[in-house]
């Protein structure tokens, strides 16, 4: 079985279901909306700001805001390519067709990673010029130390939160209790745990906080973050790689 | 051809599929039959590589199912008509799949053309009916030109016209020399299509038989009597050494299909018969009959035989002693 034949057959599907589009447009439109307005919003309020806040003020950040509910867009789209497969019966008849059932999840994993990456990359260059635009004297420039990384890097966050959601997916299969638990886990849990103190240091461990680190350019004053910007995406793509071999271990063996 | 060898499936302490050793011909249509819940369609996974056996052996032309390279090409199967995205057209469902197998585009609107889903090839699946979704299934069966093909309850669902164009593709295609693999419920189906006959009861080999000896075998044929001349009738017949069973509604029975010589027998010692009737008990029936066997076989074997009787308790024992 050529690996090129399940590739193009993975990109019929993908391509071929509503779901894509209206999860990944709904990514983007969320992600640069909001960034937009909050970007805007920042800049309103900077004269007000104290000293310290001045000095963490973090333009390249702040054009990403959006990101934490277009986020969640990505993670509709990874439960979705993966567990529709089981929630329409199709995985039988997909398994039928590729009995390597490694080479069946690599291929579905790699095309839907790869759209991702592509929309994820969009959206980030957008937000972060329209952001920037909106920040006006306080904007930050591509060329500045830093910023570039964050920009390519907030493509690579939303890549890598699809392809978690794509592993969990994978392990629970029901696209409605994948979405129960990674929803309110990526919007609440994961937040309060982030910003509670007590819990502060289990929490900057968790996937989006960690991840989260390669978008920022200027480091918060009195920040006792233990890992920079690469070591938190190392940190993310450790718990994707975890969340794939879980997904892969089952579907390899488990009954379809 | 298909063989499965000691091919065995358990769910805890269920047994789905017992210990089954059959082979599928090229050539001919083999019906698969069994009651709901006989196993059937876990053998069918079983064969497709979907589900792993818990013991046994599954071989598609001699090699394992997830050997087969592009196994679209060797066996096509259509295990439930909904087992595909309702949300992608029926165009772009056989295109995923054709893809997978390295089976060209062409071949998408020849299957579609075949089942005569042409003319909704873009719209989604979703919108189908059983019967559309049915022949979707069939033409992503067909899809890689196979010599081997599997149906699961295809008739399932259908109506008549439906039913009368499946069992024709399936007679065809096993004219064409293909192995057709099909299975149901219903015996009077199968005896309208099938060839040769594997029936299962609670998972195990019930018959592996030709459908011609099977039908041989398990349909008593015999002649049924009435006359206002019992008596007589029963004498003759009796000196004559024939074996009658007087049934409770003043009707005769004789086994075996001898009612040229009962008529004669009865015009030479001039009875009057108002019945005389060869019969045949249905297939359904001989159908059942070996299935019912399988179930109770099966409830004996779980109840301990010398297990020893709760003590009997009556009401008021607790304080009576006392």
């Amino acid at each position: 079985m050529a690996a090129t034949q399940v590739i193009r057959s993975e990109w019929t599907k993908i391509r071929s279901v509503a779901s894509t589009v209206w999860t990944l447009s709904l990514a983007v439109v969320v992600t640069i909306g909001l960034g937009i307005l909050i970007s805007a919003l920042s800049k309103n309020e900077f004269d007000n700001m104290s000293r310290e806040d001045k000095l963490s003020f973090d333009p390249t950040f702040i054009s990403f805001a959006g990101m934490s509910l277009g986020q969640l867009a990505m993670i509709v789209f990874g439960v979705l390519v993966v567990s529709n497969e089981y929630s329409t019966g199709m995985i039988r008849t997909s398994l039928a067709a590729v009995p390597q059932r490694g080479s069946f999840l690599v291929s579905k994993i790699a095309v839907a990673t790869g759209l991702s990456l592509a929309v994820g990359l969009v959206t980030s260059f957008l937000t972060f010029f329209l952001g920037q635009a909106m920040l006006g004297s306080h904007r930050a420039e591509i060329g500045d130390p830093g910023v570039l990384r964050a920009v390519i890097g907030g493509g690579v966050y939303m890549t890598l939160i699809a392809m978690f959601s794509m592993g969990v997916a994978a392990m629970l299969r029901s696209p409605m209790l994948s979405l129960g638990i990674l929803m309110p886990f990526f919007f609440l849990i994961s937040n309060i745990l982030g910003n509670v103190s007590a819990t502060k240091k289990i929490g900057r461990y968790l996937p989006d906080q960690a991840g989260s680190k390669i978008m920022q350019v200027v480091t918060p004053i009195n920040d006792d973050t233990p890992y920079g910007p690469w070591g938190g995406l190392g940190i993310m793509a450790l718990w994707v790689a975890a969340a794939l071999i879980g997904g892969y271990v089952l579907l390899k063996k488990r009954d379809a | 051809m298909i063989e499965l060898a000691g091919l065995t499936k358990r769910y805890g302490e269920k047994v789905a599929v017992n210990n089954l050793t059959f082979t599928v011909r090229p050539g001919i249509v083999t019906g698969f039959l069994g009651p709901n819940g006989a196993g059937k369609s876990t053998t069918m996974r079983m064969m497709l590589g979907l589900d792993r056996p818990t013991a046994g052996d599954v071989r598609i032309d001699g090699k394992h199912y997830d050997q087969l390279k592009d196994p679209l090409t060797y066996i096509g199967a259509l295990l439930d008509a909904k087992a595909m995205h309702g949300g992608r057209s029926a165009f772009n469902h056989l295109l995923c799949l054709a893809q997978s197998n390295g089976i060209p585009k062409k071949r998408v609107d020849e299957v579609l053309d075949t089942v005569g889903l042409t003319a909704v090839a873009r719209k989604k699946a979703k919108g189908f009916s059983l019967g559309m979704g049915q022949r979707l299934g069939i033409a992503g069966a067909l899809l890689g030109d196979p010599q081997i093909l599997m149906f699961d309850e295809p008739v399932n669902g259908l109506d008549p016209e439906g039913i009368h164009w499946i069992r024709n593709l399936m007679k065809s295609l096993a004219a064409q020399g293909r192995t057709v693999f099909v299975s149901s419920h219903l015996m009077s189906e199968m005896a309208l299509t099938a060839d040769h006959l594997v029936v299962i009861g609670q998972g195990r080999l019930l018959a592996d038989t030709s459908m011609a000896d099977f039908i041989a075998q398990n349909s008593r044929s015999y002649v049924r009597i009435r006359t206002p001349q019992r008596e007589r009738l029963l004498d003759v017949l009796h000196a004559a050494g024939v074996t009658v069973v007087e049934t409770g509604n003043g009707t005769l029975e004789v086994d075996g299909s001898k009612s040229e010589y009962i008529g004669e027998l009865a015009a030479q010692h001039q009875l009057v018969l108002h019945e005389l009737s060869p019969q045949q008990a249905s297939l359904e029936e001989a159908f059942m009959q070996l299935t019912a066997e399988s179930v109770e076989y099966h409830a004996h074997s779980d109840t301990p035989v010398d297990a020893p009787l709760p003590p009997q308790q009556q009401w008021g024992d607790g304080w009576k002693g006392k």
